[in-house]
């Protein structure tokens, strides 16, 4: 049966069709196909752009060849409806365009659609979206993760070539473990977040999902970079991931970290990352357990759990500051449609900066966040990576968000720390449960601009190991 | 016997190219219609972000030096969060805990602080198809305001008024803002409480904090010139001393200026100041100052408003009034030097005919007007011989004057001279022909 085109990794589609051996129009037919048959089960896309061929026929000689990318839904696009899966804001059409989307499209990228996304971005299941929850491709009984959860949803469900997300603590890494896909968080900073509906921002990275961690690092070449409307973005020169991409990892200084933690030891997700650990030792790196603490100690990493109160704290109060403009005078909705969770994140982070409490928490939890910066910088000066799992467990079912406050953070718990301090991760494929067809990823986390480790560390594990789905169909 | 204590907050609209956080149009008082010099960031559209006005930032920092403050060597700006619907953002971004400048001095006011904050839209009531209605223009929304507070130093609307013009003078020296109060280029609020005087009224400044601080103070705005603010300032503490007779403390509240009823009326009660939330802005990283960076503003500055007058009443001898004339704007005090430099004429000559006769710099330049004094002035020369001519003429048309002249009758050399200067028409170097006729009249 030929091969349907749509299934094709975003690296070997610009091959096949720079050779000419495929022709673009079919390849939306092939996606298209796929959007109309899976999409209403699914609920991936809340908008298809109708341009999208016409798009690619002007794109067919940039970079990325004018093939369809799926876009979350909080990135601002011109000419199609914006609206972070929220009420408040249906029907919104943005009156100019994020970076991202701009390069993207500057790259020869098209979007194909809006990805659904928990309301503003808050959650990790998609399930808070104001327009229904997603389902995850790998087994639509159960979540995709989120907030990303549309975009892994789509990379998984073969509804695009690849994806953009963004990530404040998990939304990227998260749901792309969760949709067996491959899901990247840039270092804060290296990536523009002017056009992103902004929910915590002093810690929003936009970033891309893929196939393959190849497909990944030529997206992230790509949005990268110092922008002048974004003070936050930093002038560190963007590294040719590329470039090193497919060097090896001998003598990679490799850190296990947070496996002890009672919830996950001797689980599924310990076992996964061990065998992970084992691939890369095999490889030429240097693996050793980092064990947790609960104080700063040198060569051990300060116990995530505190990280659960610093972030929330520190993120339902940028929350509350950021939802303020969204009045209805001037754009958008009243606050009347406003969902549950929104709600419950203005009142806790307006409540964390009143006086008389804002010392008591902000400002606590941003002192404690600084503590979990310095215990990192001092690993990496004898690590060149540290890996975990992204996520406690694999997907959970349909409904297992149900109206829980802190599900969210409990389920990031392991990749907030590293998120409170900026530093960049990526998550693979490292394991599925032939039963259930649900999977799960392995975290690797480095240092600030330091996402060519990331990036060579994911490839060599993903060329040898048995996850990737399109790797090894 | 009472004492008021008296504070003042001004903000003051600066004159960059463009605005606080974006790159937008910074002129929301000339702009032809309104809404045109918006963009997301200063319309507040999702996902907007902001980067600052490195201009704006020095300027600001130049003020707080030409003020005699200490420049903060780490600043930073937060978030002021309140809703209103001139404010797009749901909060205005401002500076807390970490101002720009603090602890400076005009005068005998101490400056508390400095700092840098972004202006609102502005809202109009009007009605529009015949129903009330209010509209909002953001023209204004994200122009850089400097925040100015004083120490409640000041005692009455005079000391008031007198700050006031010493610091719009600054202002205007240094070029950063027109600081029009009339067209909201400079806005003022004072902040005003009574108190049992330490020491009896007139005296010398205390300390506010030398006796019992008020327990209350109210804020006063809508005031649109300086003669305002001394009326508002008298007519407030009257009003606080009376309810003080009665035993009673006034409320602490915000009240409006009634310029036609010459009265304040009450606005809004506040019993504690507002919770503003403030935190940092995370949108835009912290700003250092090297030293080198700061002494490189500070020598953008140029000579001051006293320097200058110290100086031309020294260089120039001119009179602490006459200095103080001429020195009452940059450019007034600029003009003058340019005519001095014409090297024609004495400062003095110069002085006294522009402070008489009112020259406006703007009007004239410097060669034209010493050419026009020097034409005023000066005697037209004639030459000796006429004059010889002129004076040998009246001589002998004058045997008689001359004669009582030689007998000894000094009058008759007035009459004598008069007689000359009529048949020179008036020309002549009057000097001259004194010495020439004397000469003549005693051969």
């Amino acid at each position: 049966m030929k091969t349907k085109l749509n299934t094709l990794t975003l690296v070997k589609a610009i091959e096949l069709l720079k050779n000419k051996e495929i022709a673009l129009d079919e390849l939306y037919n092939d996606t298209e196909e796929a959007v109309s048959a899976k999409n209403p089960e699914l609920n991936i896309y809340l908008k298809i752009n109708e341009q999208a061929r016409e798009d690619a026929k002007r794109q067919e000689a940039f970079p990325l060849a004018g093939l369809p990318i799926a876009v979350k839904d909080n990135f601002l696009t011109v000419g199609l409806e914006t609206t972070a899966a929220a009420n408040v804001l249906q029907g919104y059409m943005p009156q100019y365009e994020s970076t991202v989307t701009k390069k993207l499209k500057g790259a020869g990228g098209v979007i194909l659609g809006k990805t659904n996304m928990d309301a503003w971005a808050h959650g990790s299941s998609t399930e808070t979206s104001d327009f229904g929850p997603t389902k995850n491709p790998r087994n639509p009984a159960h979540l995709p993760g989120g907030s990303s959860g549309g975009s892994a949803a789509a990379v998984a469900a073969d509804m695009c070539l690849a994806a953009l997300g963004t990530e404040t603590a998990g939304s990227i890494r998260q749901p792309a473990a969760w949709c067996g896909v491959v899901g990247m968080k840039p270092t804060y900073g290296r990536v523009s977040r002017y056009g992103v509906v902004a929910m915590g921002s002093s810690l929003d990275s936009p970033g891309p999902l893929g196939k393959t961690v190849e497909d990944c690092a030529l997206l992230f070449t790509h949005i990268a970079g110092r922008d002048e409307h974004d003070a936050t973005t930093n002038l560190q020169p963007v590294p040719d991931v590329l470039k090193t991409l497919k060097t090896g990892i001998k003598g990679l200084r490799v850190g296990i970290c947070y496996l002890d933690h009672p919830n996950i030891k001797g689980t599924v997700v310990d076992r996964s990352v061990r065998d992970a650990a084992n691939v890369l030792e095999r490889l030429g790196a240097h693996v050793t357990d980092v064990p947790l603490s609960d104080q700063l100690e040198k060569g051990k990493i300060l116990k995530h759990d505190y990280a659960i109160g610093v972030y929330t704290v520190v993120q339902r109060s940028e929350v509350s500051s950021n939802l303020a403009r969204y009045d209805g005078i001037r754009y958008g909705n009243n606050r009347g449609a406003f969902g549950e969770e929104a709600k419950r994140r203005i009142m806790l982070g307006t409540f964390t900066l009143t006086k008389g409490y804002a010392d008591k928490y902000y400002i606590r939890a941003q002192q404690v966040r600084s503590l979990y910066i310095q215990n990192f910088q001092e690993l990496f000066k004898t690590f060149d990576i540290l890996i975990s799992s992204p996520s406690p467990s694999y997907a959970l079912p349909i409904g297992a968000a149900g109206g829980d406050p802190m599900f969210g953070e409990l389920q990031d718990m392991l990749v907030e720390p590293s998120s409170l301090a900026g530093l960049p991760g990526i998550s693979v494929p490292c394991y599925r449960d032939p039963q259930t067809n649900l999977y799960l990823g392995l975290n690797i986390m480095a240092d600030h601009w330091q996402e060519e480790k990331i990036f060579r560390a994911a490839y060599a594990y993903e060329q040898v190991a048995e996850w990737n789905s399109w790797k090894n169909p | 016997m009472y004492e008021p204590i008296i504070g003042l907050e001004i903000h003051v609209e600066l004159k960059t190219k463009s605005k606080m956080f974006c790159g937008c149009k910074n002129d929301p008082f000339h702009a032809p219609n309104p809404n045109i010099y918006t963009c997301p960031v200063c319309l507040g559209l999702p996902g907007a972000l902001l980067v600052p006005n490195k201009k704006a930032v020095e300027w600001a920092i130049m003020l707080g030096l030409a003020l005699g403050c200490d420049i903060a060597e780490v600043s930073k700006f937060d978030r002021k969060h309140y809703f209103y619907p001139d404010l797009p953002k749901g909060y205005q971004i401002s500076q807390y805990d970490q101002p720009l400048a603090i602890g400076g001095r005009l005068g005998d006011v101490r400056i508390r602080r400095v700092h840098l904050e972004e202006d609102t839209g502005k809202l109009y009531h009007q009605k529009v198809d015949g129903k009330p209605a209010t509209l909002i223009d953001f023209n204004r929304s994200g122009v850089p305001l400097v925040e100015i507070v004083t120490e409640p130093d000041i005692r009455n609307g005079e000391e008031a008024t007198v700050f006031l013009k010493k610091l719009h003078q600054i202002i205007r020296y240094l070029d950063i803002s027109d600081a029009d109060m009339e067209k909201g280029s400079m806005r003022l609020e004072p902040n005003i409480s009574v108190r049992r005087g330490v020491r009896p009224l007139g005296n010398s400044r205390s300390d506010p904090d030398g006796g019992e601080l008020p327990t209350y103070k109210v804020e006063v705005k809508n005031i649109n010139s300086f003669k305002f603010v001394r009326r508002a300032i008298e007519y407030e503490v009257n009003r606080h001393i009376a309810i003080l007779e009665k035993g009673a403390t006034p409320p602490q509240e915000t009240r409006g200026w009634d310029e036609d009823k010459g009265v304040t009326y009450t606005q809004r009660r506040k019993e504690e100041a507002e919770d503003y939330r403030y935190f940092p802005e995370p949108d835009v990283p912290p700003m250092r100052f090297s030293r080198h960076q700061i002494s490189d503003v500070r020598s953008k500055i140029g000579e001051m408003p006293e320097e200058k007058k110290e100086r031309f009443m020294k260089k120039y001898g001119l009179s602490d009034y006459d200095a103080e004339l001429l020195t009452e704007s940059r450019g007034m005090a600029d003009f003058f030097e340019a005519c001095i430099k014409e090297k024609t004429l004495t400062p003095k000559t110069i002085a006294n005919w522009v402070i008489n006769k009112k020259v406006d710099p703007k009007s004239i330049k410097p060669e034209a007007l010493v050419f026009e004094i020097l034409k005023a002035t000066t005697v037209e020369a004639v030459p000796e011989e006429t004059i010889g001519q002129a004076i040998d003429a009246v001589i002998s048309a004058n045997a008689k004057a001359v004669a009582d002249f030689k007998a000894g009758k000094e009058q008759s050399f007035m009459f004598l001279f008069g007689q000359v200067l009529k048949q020179l028409q008036g020309k002549g170097d009057k000097q001259k022909i004194q010495t020439v006729l004397r000469k003549k009249l005693t051969e």
